[in-house]
């Protein structure tokens, strides 16, 4: 009894506080929003921005533009999760090569690489797979210097554990090297999503090819600003189900390693 | 306990190792030369620096180039061989994997079916004491069980030679024992020919058949101790007289040996 009263005292506060604090922000929001304070136009009052949403789902177009954009961040991401790996373990393996491109690779990592976008369009066309490219160049290097971190992490014993059961390279590689640095690679992997999804809306803002990014163009063309936060709030929706599938692979990796 | 008629498991003849740092040759290990029956266990202790885990890097197969030949069962070996099996001083459990999956990791590789690698893990699990922990992570262990783990992952390999870098270094003196006499429980009913690194004098005589004795670097065996206490043996008998009078006849001669290992290691820290 004392323990579970000690354990309420513990989790209870912070999820009220999480609530609490989100509840707070809203309502002053409506009450700035709605008194005058700001601008209710170019940020209107939560209540609105909920109408927006009524609207935003009504009207249709919502989820083929989620589907686009959250397919394209897949496949920017799958693309980018390939050649990082790839490029992490050469990095790795190639010693003279890490010491000569990681720094490299570190300011890639956080160089605007969105910018690139019109030098894509005109290798790639105005289509979909410019924002897939544009996509994967932004997720490849985080991954890639995190993907190098971890196999450079792991520590020698496991590896001498694998060859005293004289394991095979490839089996080295699959048993030990891989599961071992999956944490510090899914790291990579996060932060490269998040770079993937701000250059694929990003550049579905720039280009409107379709998409969430589109969408939001649109909405901010047509001063439809209710539903353009709306709308602001489903990509933040498709981040968010990123970070879970990509929570859910790593388990599943792990355990089938 | 060792058969002293039967021919050796494993020998090492001459084996030495010298190796070449950008500040010079340093002589790890003097030849050493060394029979190892079946069934047999054996302890080498020396002070730090002394060669010992390079002496067992080279016969688990992690260092091949060395001076003189090492074989098993009158075959000359270099490199990992399946007859020999290493648990290592630093954890070694693989973080990932559960314990039975630890355990059934070797079988894995060898590519065994999932019905007799988990029918033998199940087994090794239970020889270790860990019945029960099957499904834990390594991270929801303890220190000594985490090591069981390692002990068990390498005897399900089948090694004919048993390789122990220190094993217990990292744990608390009371679970040193305990573990102590769970290796001897072990090694006795699979007559597991075993080679122990440790630095622990008590530990040396309660688990071994011959304690070897290493000089400080470069390593060379100065004395061999045989253990005549008898078997089944336990940690219970680490007070007796006898077993007393085999750590103070070690320690005499390793004090010397340890003298020079610490004025070494004052000398390079000063």
């Amino acid at each position: 009894m004392a323990r579970t009263m000690a354990s309420t005292r513990l989790t209870l506060p912070p999820l009220l506080i999480r609530f609490l604090v989100i509840a707070g922000l809203v309502g002053l929001w409506e009450i700035a929003s709605g008194s005058g304070w700001i601008n209710a136009f170019t940020a209107p009052a939560p209540s609105s921005v909920w109408k927006g949403f009524e609207k935003i789902v009504a009207e249709g177009g919502l989820g083929e533009a989620m589907a686009i954009t959250f397919a394209t961040a897949l496949m920017s991401a799958a693309i980018g999760a390939v050649f990082g790996i790839a490029s992490g373990y050469i990095l790795h393996i190639w010693k003279a090569a890490g010491e000569a491109y990681t720094s490299w690779l570190a300011a890639l990592a956080s160089a605007p690489l969105v910018l690139l976008y019109p030098l894509f369009l005109v290798i790639f066309g105005r289509n979909m797979w410019t924002i897939v490219a544009m996509g994967a160049l932004g997720c490849t290097p985080p991954i890639a210097l995190k993907a190098k971190e971890g196999l450079d992490g792991v520590k020698p014993v496991l590896l001498n554990v694998g060859r005293t059961f004289n394991l095979t390279p490839k089996q080295q590689f699959w048993m030990i090297m891989f599961p071992a640095s999956l944490p510090s690679i899914f790291t990579g992997i996060r932060i490269g999503l998040l770079f993937a999804i701000i250059n694929v809306v990003g550049v579905e803002f720039l280009v409107n090819v379709g998409g969430l990014g589109q969408l939001i163009a649109n909405l901010g063309d047509r001063f439809d600003y209710p539903q353009m936060y709306a709308g602001i709030f489903f990509v933040i929706l498709v981040s968010v189900a990123f970070f879970w599938i990509t929570e859910k692979l790593e388990k599943w990796l792990l355990s089938n390693t | 306990m060792a058969d002293v008629k039967q021919a050796p498991v494993l020998r090492l003849k001459d084996v030495a190792k010298t190796f070449v740092t950008p500040h010079g040759n340093v002589r790890a290990v003097e030849p050493v030369t060394l029979d190892i029956r079946q069934g047999e266990f054996i302890s080498i202790i020396g002070p730090s620096g002394c060669g010992k885990s390079t002496l067992m890097n080279i016969v688990g197969g992690l260092i091949e180039d060395y001076e003189g030949s090492v074989e098993v069962d009158g075959i000359q070996v270099r490199g990992c061989h399946k007859e020999v099996g290493m648990v290592f001083q630093e954890e070694s459990a693989f973080p990932w994997r559960t314990a039975l999956n630890n355990v059934t990791f070797p079988m894995e590789a060898a590519g065994i079916t999932k019905e007799e690698r988990v029918q033998r893990a199940m087994e090794l699990l239970h020889l270790v004491g860990l019945d029960g922990f099957e499904n834990r992570f390594p991270a929801e262990l303890s220190g000594g069980m985490r090591q069981r783990i390692a002990i068990a992952r390498t005897l399900a390999f089948r090694p004919r030679i048993l390789l122990m870098d220190e094993p217990f270094a990292a744990l608390d003196e009371q679970t040193r024992l305990l573990l102590g006499d769970k290796v001897l429980q072990i090694q006795q009913e699979l007559n597991q020919t075993t080679m122990l690194i440790t630095h622990n004098i008590a530990e040396a005589v309660q688990l071994s058949d011959r304690v070897l004795i290493m000089s400080f670097r470069p390593g060379r065996i100065k004395r061999v101790v045989e253990i005549d206490l008898p078997h089944p043996r336990s940690s219970k008998m680490m007070g007796g007289e006898r077993f007393g009078q085999l750590v103070a006849a070690i320690w005499e001669d390793l004090r010397e040996e340890a003298s020079k290992g610490l004025q070494e290691l004052e000398r390079v820290r000063g």
